[in-house]
C-alpha cells in the first residue's frame, strides 16, 4: 500500500545537494541553509549576488546556488559595492570570516558601512583562523589558547577582541547591526530572523546591514562538537553580547 | 571635428566616458587626481557613478565587482597606488575580467615624489602581482595618442577579457594640448558577456574566481590565459617607427621620452645625423620583431627613459647582440631634455666600432 505523505520539511532550492568541506560541527553549514532558506523565502534566488572571500567562507559559491564571486582577503565589501553599482537591482551579499571582516578588511568593513552601501554581510565570528590550521584571530578571546597563541591569548601582547556589531553600530551608513549565534535551536531560529532582517533592510533600500554571527569551530577550539556549542555559550557570548544594535525603525 | 584644449588627465577622463566607461572608481593621488575629478563631475551627467574609494586596495576590488556585474570600468592612480592595487590586479587577471588601470607614472621607489618618471616598467609589463599573467600596456607620448589609446583600451579589455593598463607619466598627465575625440572604426565585435553575474534567472548559476585548489585545473585555467596572451603578441604589437630608413643610429624610447627623442632628432638631422627612433606604442606586448629587423642595417641603439633601465632589457632581448647598445636615463623625477639626448646620440654616434 502507498501512503501520500504531506511534505512539510525539505531542503531549501537555493541550497546545493552537496556534501560541504566544513568539518563536523560546523557552524557555517547552518549559516548557509539559513541563507539559502531566506533566499528562498523572500523569493530573490534569481537577483542574488555572493561575494565569498578567502578561508572557510570562500566555498560558500559551491552551496549556493547563486550567481557568486570569489574575492581577495578582506575585499568582499569592495567587490559587493562594484557591484551592486553598476547593477543597484540585485540583491548583494558577502559572507566574511573574522580574520576577513575583523582584520585583514577592516577598512573596507567599515567603510563600507560609512557609506550606507545597500548590501549585507554575513560575517562568521569563531575567534579563529579556521582554513590555515587554527591561527589568533582578532576576535581571539583573552586567554584562548591557538597555534599562534600557544599559551593563551595575552592582551598585553596582542591586544583587544574587535567586537565588529558594536563597533559598525557607531556609523551612520548602518541600518540594520545584529548578533547571533548559532549554538542551540533556539539562538539558530534567532538568526534566521536577523538575516531574513538585514535582506529586507537591503531590498527595502534603507542601508548597509550586517548580522555577526558567533559560530563553533570544533576542530580549531580542539573540542568535541557539543563541547563547542557550549564554548560558544559560556565564553563568547559574555564578550560578544548578542542583540540587535541597531535597526531601521530606531533610524 | 572640434578640437578641445585639455590636460592629458582630463582627455583620458573624457576618452574612457566616450568609450562607453560608465563606472569609475578611484581615490586621489598626484600627479593624477585631475582623471577622478573629471570624473566625479561628468559621469554623473551620464547616469554613471563616481565612486571616492577608501584606498586603492577598495577601488581595484571594486573595479573586479563592477567588472563582474558587466559593467565597462576603470580606475586610475599614480605609482604608489598602483603597487597597492597590484594584488586586485592579479585577481582580475586571473579571473579574466576586463578593466582600464591608468597609471600616470611619478618618481619612486617608495613615497618617492611627484614629478614624471618611466620607473614602473618592469610592474606594468612583468606582471606586477603573483602568478602567470599579463597586462596589455599602452604607452601613449601625445595627449592625442593618450585618446585614441585610452578608448581603444576599454575594446582590448573586452577582447581579451584581461584588465589593459595605459601607462602615461606625470608628463603627460599634466600637459595641455588640443584634443579631438573620434572613435576608433576599425574594432571588431565583441561577443557577449555571457559570464557576467546578473543574477542566475533561467540558466545556470555563474562564479567569478581566480580559486583552483586542483592544481590540474588551475594549470588548464592558467594554460587558457597564456593562450590569450600568445594571442596578444600575435596581434596587437604596435609601434612607432620614424625616420629609420636611412638611420646609421636608433633612439628607443616610449612615451613622453619618446615625444622629446623626436625634438632631439629633427635637431640632429639639421646637422646631418642619421638618426631615428623606435618607439613602442603596446610596451606588452613588446615590438621585439621591429628591433631585430632594425639591427640588421643599424648598428646602434640608444635606449633613452626616465628610469635607470628597464625597456632596456626588452630593447636588448630584441636586438639579441646584433647592435651595440648605450642607455642614458634620468630617474627621480628628472625628464631628459632633448638637447641631452642629442649630446648622448652624437657621443655614441662618434664611437668607432
Amino acid at each position: 500500500m502507498q501512503i501520500e505523505l504531506e511534505k512539510i520539511f525539505e531542503r531549501p532550492r537555493t541550497l546545493r545537494p552537496v556534501t560541504t568541506h566544513y568539518c563536523p560541527g560546523c557552524g557555517h553549514g547552518i549559516v548557509a541553509r539559513l541563507l539559502a532558506e531566506t533566499i528562498d523565502e523572500l523569493g530573490i534566488r534569481e537577483r542574488t549576488v555572493g561575494i565569498a572571500p578567502v578561508g572557510c567562507s570562500v566555498l560558500l559559491y559551491n552551496y549556493l546556488d547563486v550567481d557568486m564571486y570569489e574575492a581577495a582577503h578582506g575585499r568582499a565589501p569592495a567587490v559587493a559595492t562594484g557591484c551592486k553599482r553598476v547593477n543597484p537591482k540585485l540583491v548583494v551579499f558577502s559572507y566574511q570570516g573574522d580574520g576577513d571582516f575583523a582584520s585583514i578588511g577592516t577598512a573596507e568593513a567599515v567603510h563600507v558601512a560609512a557609506r550606507g552601501e545597500k548590501i549585507t554581510t554575513i560575517f562568521i565570528n569563531n575567534a579563529v583562523y579556521g582554513m590555515t590550521g587554527g591561527q589568533m584571530a582578532p576576535t581571539t578571546l583573552e586567554g584562548q589558547k591557538t597555534t599562534t597563541s600557544p599559551l593563551g591569548r595575552n592582551l598585553d601582547q596582542t591586544g583587544y577582541p574587535i567586537r565588529m556589531a558594536e563597533l559598525l553600530t557607531t556609523l551612520d551608513g548602518a541600518a540594520y547591526i545584529a548578533r547571533v549565534s548559532v549554538n542551540n535551536p533556539k539562538s539558530i531560529i534567532q538568526a534566521k530572523k536577523a538575516i531574513r532582517k538585514a535582506f529586507e533592510t537591503q531590498i527595502r533600500g534603507l542601508g548597509y546591514s550586517m548580522v555577526e554571527i558567533l559560530s563553533q569551530c570544533p576542530t580549531a577550539w580542539h573540542l568535541s562538537p557539543i563541547e563547542a556549542t557550549k564554548w560558544v555559550e559560556e565564553k563568547m557570548k559574555p564578550y560578544y553580547p548578542l542583540g540587535e544594535f541597531k535597526t531601521p525603525e530606531e533610524g | 571635428m572640434e578640437k578641445r584644449f585639455m590636460t592629458g588627465n582630463e582627455a583620458i577622463a573624457e576618452a574612457a566616458i566616450q568609450a562607453g566607461c560608465k563606472h569609475f572608481f578611484g581615490y586621489p593621488i598626484t600627479p593624477q587626481s585631475e582623471i577622478p575629478e573629471y570624473m566625479s563631475k561628468r559621469l554623473p551627467e551620464i547616469g554613471g557613478v563616481y565612486l571616492q574609494a577608501e584606498s586603492e586596495v577598495a577601488a581595484i576590488n571594486m573595479l573586479f565587482g563592477a567588472a563582474g556585474a558587466g559593467g565597462r570600468v576603470m580606475t586610475s592612480s599614480s605609482s604608489p597606488g598602483i603597487s597597492l592595487m597590484q594584488e586586485g590586479i592579479s585577481y582580475l587577471a586571473g579571473a579574466e575580467l576586463p578593466c582600464v588601470i591608468v597609471n600616470i607614472m611619478r618618481g619612486g621607489p617608495g613615497l618617492g615624489g611627484i614629478q614624471p618618471s618611466q620607473s614602473d616598467y618592469f610592474q606594468a609589463t612583468k606582471g606586477g602581482g603573483h602568478g602567470d599573467y599579463h597586462l596589455l600596456v599602452l604607452a601613449p607620448h601625445t595627449v592625442q595618442e593618450a585618446v585614441s589609446l585610452t578608448m581603444e583600451a576599454f575594446y582590448l579589455a573586452d577582447k581579451y577579457r584581461n584588465p589593459v593598463m595605459v601607462l602615461g607619466d606625470g608628463y603627460l598627465g599634466q600637459m595641455m594640448e588640443p584634443v579631438k575625440f573620434e572613435k576608433a572604426t576599425t574594432h571588431g565585435e565583441l561577443p557577449t558577456k555571457e559570464w557576467i553575474l546578473t543574477g542566475a534567472k533561467d540558466r545556470p548559476p555563474r562564479v567569478i574566481k581566480s580559486l583552483y585548489l586542483d592544481p590540474e585545473a588551475l594549470e588548464k585555467h592558467n594554460l587558457r590565459i597564456n593562450r590569450k596572451i600568445h594571442e596578444m603578441i600575435k596581434s596587437e604589437v604596435r609601434v612607432e617607427t620614424y625616420l629609420v630608413e636611412d638611420a646609421e643610429i636608433v633612439i628607443a624610447a616610449f612615451g613622453t621620452v619618446a615625444r622629446i627623442a623626436k625634438t632631439a632628432i629633427k635637431a640632429l638631422r639639421e646637422k646631418g645625423v642619421k638618426v631615428g627612433l623606435v618607439r613602442p606604442i603596446t610596451v606588452f606586448p613588446f615590438p621585439y620583431k621591429t628591433f631585430e629587423e632594425i639591427t640588421e642595417r643599424v648598428g646602434k641603439v640608444l635606449v633613452v627613459e626616465m628610469n635607470l633601465g628597464q625597456m632596456l632589457e626588452d630593447v636588448r632581448l630584441g636586438v639579441c647582440g646584433k647592435a651595440e647598445i648605450r642607455f642614458y636615463g634620468r630617474t627621480g623625477g628628472m625628464v631628459p631634455t632633448y638637447d641631452e639626448i642629442a649630446i648622448e646620440v652624437e657621443k655614441f654616434a662618434r664611437e668607432r666600432r
